[in-house]
């Protein structure tokens, strides 16, 4: 019973991965940007449990610039999706666009808060 | 009539702020140099000094301390070397003037060649002033000694050449602004070369100066207490002068110039007086160069040859009648030493409240023993109170009317004390409605007393009393009150006032009940009769009377609150302590420099993934025009974030709003036309 469950889990991983790889990769730069943004954020957040939030906006700041970029790559995800056939008039040119344009915002306001 | 009247009024009133003393050099200024000018290891610091030290001694005549011993070697030492600062000369010479040191006569022939020809190049006034003083004191160390200036008249242009047409002097050629410190020194300075001119000067010149000094006691300033005085008004490089050096230096100037001319000074007797009024009003200084500066005016002063001026003082301004004092005056010359015969005429007493003269024209008997003149007040019928006294100081020989200065007539104010009787007083409780006597007691306000009074508030007290002066005229003192205070130490004070020669006050309760609060109960009566001219001024407890006062309605005013100490209020408040935030407790450095790192490495995950999934920077355009734009935009999005960067570092937020809205437009202009280029080619391929 337990090794069929876990060659279920290995087969579904398998299934996941070729699934994947067939992702463009323009998708999986965006996918990887995320990821390292979460993990930014994820270790800012392990450090503040050790050391408790003292400068409490800094950390704030430092949490919310990983969130919020990896938030607005999300949305550039989206758009740039050719399988999302709501964005289908979108160019994906426009959508990057976008997603610079809301970073500088982002971060002018991250920038005023970090103090 | 009436307007005669009201002249004398106005000069009346003009002559009373006047009314001032001034007293000689006396011994508390014996006591003050004493005090402050110390001898430290047998000297007194510098030459200047030393002189100052020693030159008020020798005036005030005091002989406590002997520093030749110890200053002689250095002032010999010094004018061996000759030093090159005029001045340490001129107060090397000026010490050894006082302690007479043993100098050999070819060092004083040595210094005073080399002297002559530096004040031929002189030019500034202080240069002539160190030079020529410095011979001059040659001259009376060493008779001997060749001093004479062959070229005076020359000397006594170049210095006359620096005065200006008010009288006052400039210090040198190039000095924007003349001051009358420089003009007290010119004069000194003239006055010694009309004293070491080899040949007799012109008499023009000094006819000259003469007239400049007129000119510039014009620009004398005066006191409301009738003192003169000089003020440079102005800051110049020589360090500013305040009134008493500056009158200092004047008043040596014109009695050093006035004694080596022939022929007197047109000045006013008056304006010496007024000058020496100055000096001794500023009492006994408290420090030793003003002691030195008023003492050495004063002894100029003492035997000036312009007018000599008498200084009228009293002993005591307070004389009572219980005692029987006498009006005693002092007519003495400012070192205190005694006057040419003179006598001393009361020209009028006039009380201070009403103008009214109460003596005239009375002579003072002199006592031939000491210069006292008296007057005896006790017959003359002067009654208890505040007075002016003018005198007028009359000298005897006409020749003395010359030389000497009196200054006309001499306010002084005098207090006349005495016993004050109390009489008739009594105290009495009356019913409001008909004004009938309900008690009444006989009162003895010079004893004790303890009343023990009763009343409600439909009833009044009144109290009554009679004050007489010696000569049995009504007296008003400054002070009448009559203070009520309750056992919860609510006061109320009223002032007694004074119908005729009666002191009369009735309190109606029933208009008091207010202003009580309603407080029954038992009041202490007090009653405070105060003047500075009376000898028996009391305050007394009377005894106490209860109240009865109706009940307070519910509006009523509380009575304030009582401080139970009134010195509470002084006392220093509670310290107060600032309470900061502690720091916050921050963590080992290692360990936040190590999640630093760790930071970072997500993103090296990110650049190896990138590498892993083979990205290329092949649709980075190729042509010229469109990879500049694309290059520009990039650069763009880098100096907007190196702003953000500057904006945490050090800028405020508007310069960096500013900045930013330059950067964006920039910013928005390069990836538009980027971001076109590259969606035309992909739309291109695809249609490709």
């Amino acid at each position: 019973m337990v090794k069929t469950t876990s060659k279920d889990a290995q087969d579904l991983f398998r299934a996941l991965r070729s699934a994947y790889a067939a992702t463009p990769t323009n998708l999986k730069i965006i996918d990887l940007y995320i990821v390292f943004a979460i993990m930014t954020a994820v270790i800012q957040v392990v450090y503040v449990g050790i050391v408790g939030s003292f400068p409490f906006n800094s950390f704030l700041s430092g949490v919310l610039s990983c969130v919020g970029t990896a938030v607005l790559a999300v949305c550039l995800r989206i758009q740039v999706n050719k399988e999302n056939k709501e964005f289908k008039d979108l160019p994906p040119e426009r959508a990057f666009a976008d997603f610079v344009l809301c970073n500088v915002v982002l971060h002018l306001v991250i920038m005023n808060f970090i103090g | 009539m009436a307007r005669n009247l009201g002249f004398l009024f106005l000069i009346l009133s003009l002559t009373v702020c006047q009314a001032a003393i001034f007293e000689p050099v006396s011994d508390k200024h014996r006591s003050a140099a004493l005090h402050l000018f110390r001898p430290v290891d047998g000297t007194f610091g510098s030459f200047e000094e030393s002189y100052e030290a020693l030159r008020t001694f020798e005036i005030l005549g005091v002989k406590e301390f002997d520093i030749s011993k110890s200053t002689c070697p250095l002032v010999l030492k010094t004018l061996e070397a000759f030093p090159p600062s005029s001045k340490d000369l001129f107060d090397a010479l000026r010490v050894n003037h006082i302690l007479r040191c043993e100098v050999e006569a070819d060092i004083f022939e040595k210094i005073a060649s080399k002297l002559q020809t530096s004040i031929k190049e002189a030019s500034s006034l202080l240069d002539f002033y160190y030079g020529v003083q410095s011979l001059g004191l040659i001259k009376e160390q060493s008779p001997e000694t060749n001093v004479q200036l062959s070229d005076a008249s020359t000397s006594f242009h170049s210095i006359k050449s620096l005065s200006q047409s008010d009288g006052r002097w400039l210090f040198s050629f190039g000095s924007a602004e003349s001051s009358t410190y420089a003009a007290g020194l010119a004069l000194e300075t003239l006055a010694g070369v009309i004293s070491l001119a080899s040949s007799e000067l012109d008499q023009s010149m000094i006819g000259t100066v003469k007239s400049d000094i007129v000119k510039l006691f014009d620009s004398i300033e005066r006191y409301d207490d009738g003192s003169l005085y000089f003020d440079d008004k102005l800051l110049d490089t020589h360090g500013h002068h305040g009134p008493l050096s500056t009158t200092s230096a004047v008043v040596r100037g014109v009695t050093s110039f006035s004694a080596v001319i022939s022929g007197k000074l047109n000045l006013p007797g008056d304006k010496i007086l007024g000058l020496a009024r100055f000096f001794l009003g500023i009492g006994v200084p408290g420090n030793a160069k003003d002691l030195f500066t008023q003492i050495d005016s004063v002894a100029c002063l003492e035997d000036n040859k312009v007018s000599i001026p008498l200084i009228l003082s009293l002993p005591a301004t307070v004389l009572s009648l219980t005692k029987k004092d006498q009006l005693k005056v002092k007519v003495n010359t400012v070192l205190g030493s005694s006057a040419p015969p003179l006598t001393v005429k009361l020209v009028q007493a006039f009380s201070s409240d009403n103008k009214i003269p109460v003596l005239e024209n009375q002579e003072l008997n002199a006592d031939p023993e000491s210069s006292d003149h008296s007057l005896d007040i006790l017959s003359s019928n002067i009654d208890v109170g505040k007075y002016i006294f003018s005198f007028r100081v009359v000298l005897h020989d006409s020749e003395n009317k010359k030389n000497y200065a009196t200054g006309g007539q001499t306010q002084v104010p005098i207090f006349i004390t005495g016993f004050i009787n109390v009489d008739s007083s009594e105290i009495a409780i009356l019913d409001s409605d008909l004004g009938s006597i309900e008690t009444k007691q006989k009162l003895d306000l010079s004893g004790k007393t303890s009343l023990s009074l009763s009343a409600n508030h439909l009833q009044k007290l009144s109290l009554h009393f009679e004050l007489t002066t010696p000569h049995g005229n009504s007296f008003h003192p400054h002070q009448v009150f009559l203070k009520l205070s309750h056992e919860s130490k609510v006061e109320h004070v009223f002032v007694v006032g004074k119908s005729g020669k009666h002191f009369k006050i009735i309190l109606d309760f029933l208009g008091l009940v207010e202003k009580f609060y309603y407080l029954s109960g038992k009041y202490d009566l007090q009653l405070t009769v105060g003047d500075a001219a009376m000898e028996n001024s009391f305050l007394i407890v009377l005894g106490h009377v209860e109240l009865d006062l109706p009940q307070a309605p519910e509006k009523a005013p509380r009575p304030p609150p009582q401080l139970v100490d009134p010195s509470s209020i002084y006392r220093p408040k509670p310290e107060i302590t600032h309470i900061f935030r502690a720091t916050e407790k921050r963590p080992p450095q290692e360990l936040s420099l190590a999640f630093s790192c760790l930071t970072v490495l997500p993103f090296f995950a990110f650049l190896i993934g990138l590498l892993r999934l083979g990205v290329n920077l092949k649709n980075f355009p190729s042509s010229a025009l469109p990879a500049t734009f694309a290059l520009l935009f990039h650069c763009g999005i880098a100096a907007v974030l190196s702003l953000y960067l500057l904006f945490w570092l050090k800028l405020d937020l508007f310069t960096t709003l500013k900045a930013l809205g330059f950067l964006g437009i920039f910013l928005l202009f390069v990836g538009h036309r980027t971001l076109s280029h590259l969606a035309s080619t992909s739309t291109k391929l695809k249609s490709a």
